[in-house]
């Protein structure tokens, strides 16, 4: 037993301090019929040195990004992390410590929770930010239940079609539960048909799954003209160089924030960004952190507004979250706070630049062509005139080059078509790579 | 060391034209941004954010750090939150780049290593639960809970059955009732009776053709293994409900017991609890379901399978039956690569030794604490117990004794149990100190609590005297919210 520490004597000794007889007199309250008397039907233990060894050899069965050169996004990106971040949510006062219901010992991260819901407020331009939720996805989820919510209309929203598929697919799962309607359209020509008195909210994403930037103020209008609530999930690398949702007019943002310091980790776990009104704070759920004041008059920070919430309201609350992703939120604040303005305006511009000069590249090509000329970002889609996406893929990993995401299994008209991501990390030369290969 | 002259803000050490970070200069021919977006869709100007170097941020968040409590550094015997000792081994294994570095939308050929730990994983998590059928996706404990509630409405409405209501005991975790009502179900508190069990009479009740699930957390909130579980399983069953088992207190009954065989059809595991997390100062968890082979079909999806033909793992999206997804991606995965490593590393008879010492702990700190509080529910419990300091109110007059015993430990450096719940103990203090403590620790923390008990009033109702802040004022704090740093704020 590698992690506990009370010998034989002492057991003996607490035993006897209990009065009970053995171990197994502490069990008696289970009945012997619901015990397993068994043992348990796993495989042995292993020694750190052997679990170590064990896990190098499934380790070794994948092929990660650091043995390839990625352009795989759509939702997940292979941004730069610095060095500063690991070092700093690697100490242990940080990871092994929980959610600060003792507020005078728990004043580090209540004042990274604080700091976090600032950086968030800063970037998107919104009033309020909380302490995060799970990931991006459920992150949406929340923000239109919580625009059912504030609006009090629960038969109906409407998602544009060029929703991350698995935040629709989430989206599809939650309300199914609950009986309200989700109305999926493929272009936001489409909303006035739609947009009525009974919709709650709209939701929009903007970098859309396909790389492309929307125009918010534009929808914002509209939405509101029907008193509805526009929500947005953004990514929040592009708000170094596009206009910030809250000066366009979203009520509720959200994002996922994997981009803000975290690696890929085969999806997570990540951090959903939240942050919306001032007026809304009180349905915002999840976990935020407040400023205040001590007996001695210092300034400190607490967990506040918690009547929102399940361990106090318990059927009442405003959702059943009931922490926020503390060590992530610590990430993407030391993450803000080293980029700064500049960083996150070179960040973003590079991705754009990089992603452009890609794009480029690959439709000057006769093979491929782009699907759209809406602007983008850091991603974009193209089309193989021939048809051979997968073909595309395989011969690109031949070369260590993951290329993109194939968009048929969410899109049947995009079949044909791949998604490209490209980041700040790539360089000319790989994306020269890129074109030679899928061209040739 | 503690440095006191930190205090400020990262705002407030913002300098204008400072950064922590050089990025490449632009290798592509750069073209003006105008050229490549409207204009109407650009910032204006850069996000305003701090402005701050390297060192600074390194300093600035290290002396943050100082200011929490945390597993490494203290006993934290935080009841139902199994603060248990998080392995170094498991930490560096999820770092490695195999692991960290893959992308969610990787072939599957390219990721054989991550999908055969998964889908073991799935595996090891069916053989302890005695459920089956698993899906690792919900993010956390109360994800879990809600998905596996939607499970359940898919499950009835594919048999045409219309049912409306989620029970649960009055002990029950505040996620219990709030994911029900997420769920769109109605919820009805089931009472317990004094002695902590499910009021039987009261459940009998309720109970009817509307029942769609009743959750339990068994063992309980109040630590105690409610052993007439199979019996409300029996009664549940017969009017075609479910049983939910609220698995925060599986520390309990590894290898010991399994919800599967007494009477549970679906659970949710806390593997940042369970199996040793960490909780990250307040998340990433994970939290995984494992349901019967009925319910299976409904899990989110998708979940790892084995192909036996191609020999090899493959991402399952089902036979059309599944509610579908509850977060995007697979999952917190590195939650449960470090869930992997754990139960590994103890294998059949170490996570049963696990329970055991977790119990045999949890019973000896209560029989040093019941010789000076009351600990209403008995003389034995589980993995964790509840005092109560209603006795200390009676001799001091403190309004919330529970509360301010809390603060008090907090100066001698111990974490305190969780208080004030569960809500049917008054002044409740909830104390679970795991299986990774010695019983030096124990000793020394039941003595500290004893010399607190029979200290001043005074002095513990302004408590604590020596962490970093005094009691803070919550209550402007909720009346006048201040939720973010502005230039004016001080």
């Amino acid at each position: 037993m590698p992690f506990t520490y009370n010998t034989p004597a002492q057991q003996a000794e607490m035993l006897q301090a209990i009065g009970a007889g053995s171990i197994d007199e502490l069990f008696q309250s289970i009945p012997a019929e619901m015990q397993l008397g068994r043992p348990l039907d796993i495989p042995p233990a292993l020694g750190e040195l052997e679990l170590t060894s064990h896990m190098q050899e499934l380790a070794r069965q994948n092929t990660d990004v650091t043995q390839s050169t990625c352009f795989l996004g759509a939702g997940s990106y292979d941004h730069f992390v610095p060095a500063v971040i690991d070092t700093l949510a690697s100490r242990g006062e940080f990871y092994t410590s929980y959610t600060p219901y003792q507020p005078e010992v728990s004043q580090g991260n209540l004042q990274v929770m604080f700091e976090y819901q600032t950086l968030i407020c800063q970037l998107t331009g919104m009033d309020v930010s909380n302490a995060s939720l799970y990931d991006g996805g459920s992150a949406t989820v929340e923000a239109m239940l919580m625009a059912c919510s504030i609006t009090r209309r629960h038969t109906k929203v409407i998602v544009l079609e060029s929703v991350h598929p698995e935040y629709r697919q989430i989206i599809e799962t939650y309300f199914e539960t609950i009986g309200t309607q989700v109305i999926t359209i493929s272009d936001p020509s489409q909303l006035p048909e739609e947009l009525d008195e009974a919709t709650a909210a709209v939701l929009v994403q903007s970098p859309n799954f396909f790389g492309n930037v929307e125009d918010l103020s534009t929808l914002a209008d509209q939405v509101h003209d029907a008193g509805a609530l526009l929500v947005c999930s953004v990514d929040p690398i592009s708000l170094g160089v596009l206009q910030r949702p809250g000066d366009a007019g979203v009520d509720i943002v959200v994002a996922e924030g994997q981009s803000l310091g975290t690696p890929l980790l085969y999806g997570g776990p990540y951090l959903g960004i939240m942050a919306c009104r001032e007026k809304f704070v009180r349905r915002l759920p999840g976990r935020i952190a407040g400023q205040t004041v001590d007996q001695n008059g210092n300034r400190c920070w607490v967990l506040t507004l918690q009547t929102r919430e399940q361990h106090i309201r318990r059927e009442k609350a405003t959702s059943n979250i009931c922490t926020n992703q503390g060590l992530f939120a610590l990430r993407a604040a030391i993450y803000l706070s080293v980029m700064g303005p500049s960083g996150m305006r070179d960040v973003a511009n590079l991705c754009l630049q990089k992603a452009h000069y890609a794009q480029q590249q690959l439709t000057s090509l006769d093979r491929f062509e782009a699907v759209s000329d809406q602007p983008f970002f850091k991603e974009f889609v193209v089309r193989d005139k021939q048809g051979d996406v997968s073909g595309l893929l395989e011969k690109a990993e031949d070369f260590n080059i993951l290329a993109g995401v194939p968009l048929g299994k969410w899109y049947p008209q995009y079949e044909d078509c791949l998604l490209i991501a490209v980041t700040e990390k790539r360089t000319r030369d790989e994306i020269d790579q890129l074109v030679e290969v899928l061209g040739s | 060391m503690r440095n006191t002259n930190a205090t400020q803000l990262i705002f407030e050490l913002s300098t204008q034209g400072r950064t922590g970070v050089r990025l490449p200069a632009c290798d592509v021919p750069e073209q003006p941004i105008e050229q490549l977006l409207p204009s109407n869709l650009l910032q204006s100007d850069s996000p305003t954010l701090p402005e701050v170097t390297e060192p600074e941020v390194i300093r600035h968040f290290t002396n943050l750090s100082t200011l929490n409590m945390s597993v490494d550094a203290h006993y934290y015997p935080l009841g139902s939150c199994t603060m248990k000792y998080n392995p170094k081994r498991n930490e560096r294994i999820a770092a490695w780049d195999g692991f960290a570095q893959l992308h969610p939308y990787q072939s599957e050929a390219s990721i054989q290593g991550m999908l055969q730990l998964l889908f073991e994983l799935q595996q090891m998590l069916g053989e302890i639960s005695g459920l089956p059928a698993v899906s690792l996706q919900p993010a956390a404990g109360a994800h879990g809970e809600l998905a596996a509630l939607m499970v359940a409405a898919a499950y009835f409405k594919g048999r045409g059955e219309s049912r409306t209501k989620v029970l649960a005991p009055d002990s029950a975790h505040g996620t219990n009732p709030a994911s029900a009502r997420m769920a769109g179900f109605d919820f009805v508190t089931i009472k317990s009776k004094e002695d902590g069990r499910v009021d039987l009479d009261h459940l009998r009740e309720h109970l009817g053709s509307d029942t769609a699930v009743f959750m339990i957390t068994n063992p309980s909130t109040l630590g105690l293994f409610d052993d007439q579980v199979q019996e409300i399983s029996d009664m549940v069953h017969e009017q075609g409900g479910l049983i939910y088992l609220d698995g925060a207190n599986m520390n309990a009954i590894l290898g010991i017991a399994r919800p599967g065989d007494f009477g549970a059809d679906m659970m949710h595991f806390n593997p940042h609890k369970t199996f040793s997390g960490p909780h990250g100062g307040g998340g990433p968890g994970a939290g995984p379901i494992c349901v019967t082979d009925s319910l299976g079909p409904y899990l989110p999806s998708p979940t790892v399978s084995f192909c036996e033909q191609s020999q090899s793992y493959f991402l399952d999206a089902g036979d059309g039956k599944s509610i579908g997804r509850v977060r995007s991606f697979f999952g917190n995965v590195g939650v449960l690569v470090r869930a992997y490593c754990y139960i590994r590393t103890h294998g059949p008879d170490g996570l049963r030794r696990v329970s055991e010492t977790a119990v045999l702990n949890a019973n000896y700190l209560l029989s040093q604490v019941k010789e000076f509080l009351d600990v209403p529910h008995g003389d034995r419990c589980m993995h964790e117990f509840v005092a109560s300091a209603a006795s200390v109110k009676e001799a001091t007059g403190l309004k919330q004794p529970a509360m301010d015993i809390a603060k008090r430990l907090l100066d001698y450096g111990f974490h305190p149990p969780t208080v004030y719940f569960p809500l049917t103990v008054p002044e409740g203090m909830m104390m679970e100190p795991t299986e990774t403590e010695s019983k030096q620790t124990l000793d020394a923390f039941a003595d500290v609590l004893k010399t607190i008990v029979n200290e001043p009033a005074e002095t513990l109702e302004h408590a604590p005297h020596s962490t970093a802040i005094r009691r803070p004022d919550e209550v402007t704090a909720a009346r006048q919210p201040i939720v973010k740093w502005t230039e004016s704020t001080d």
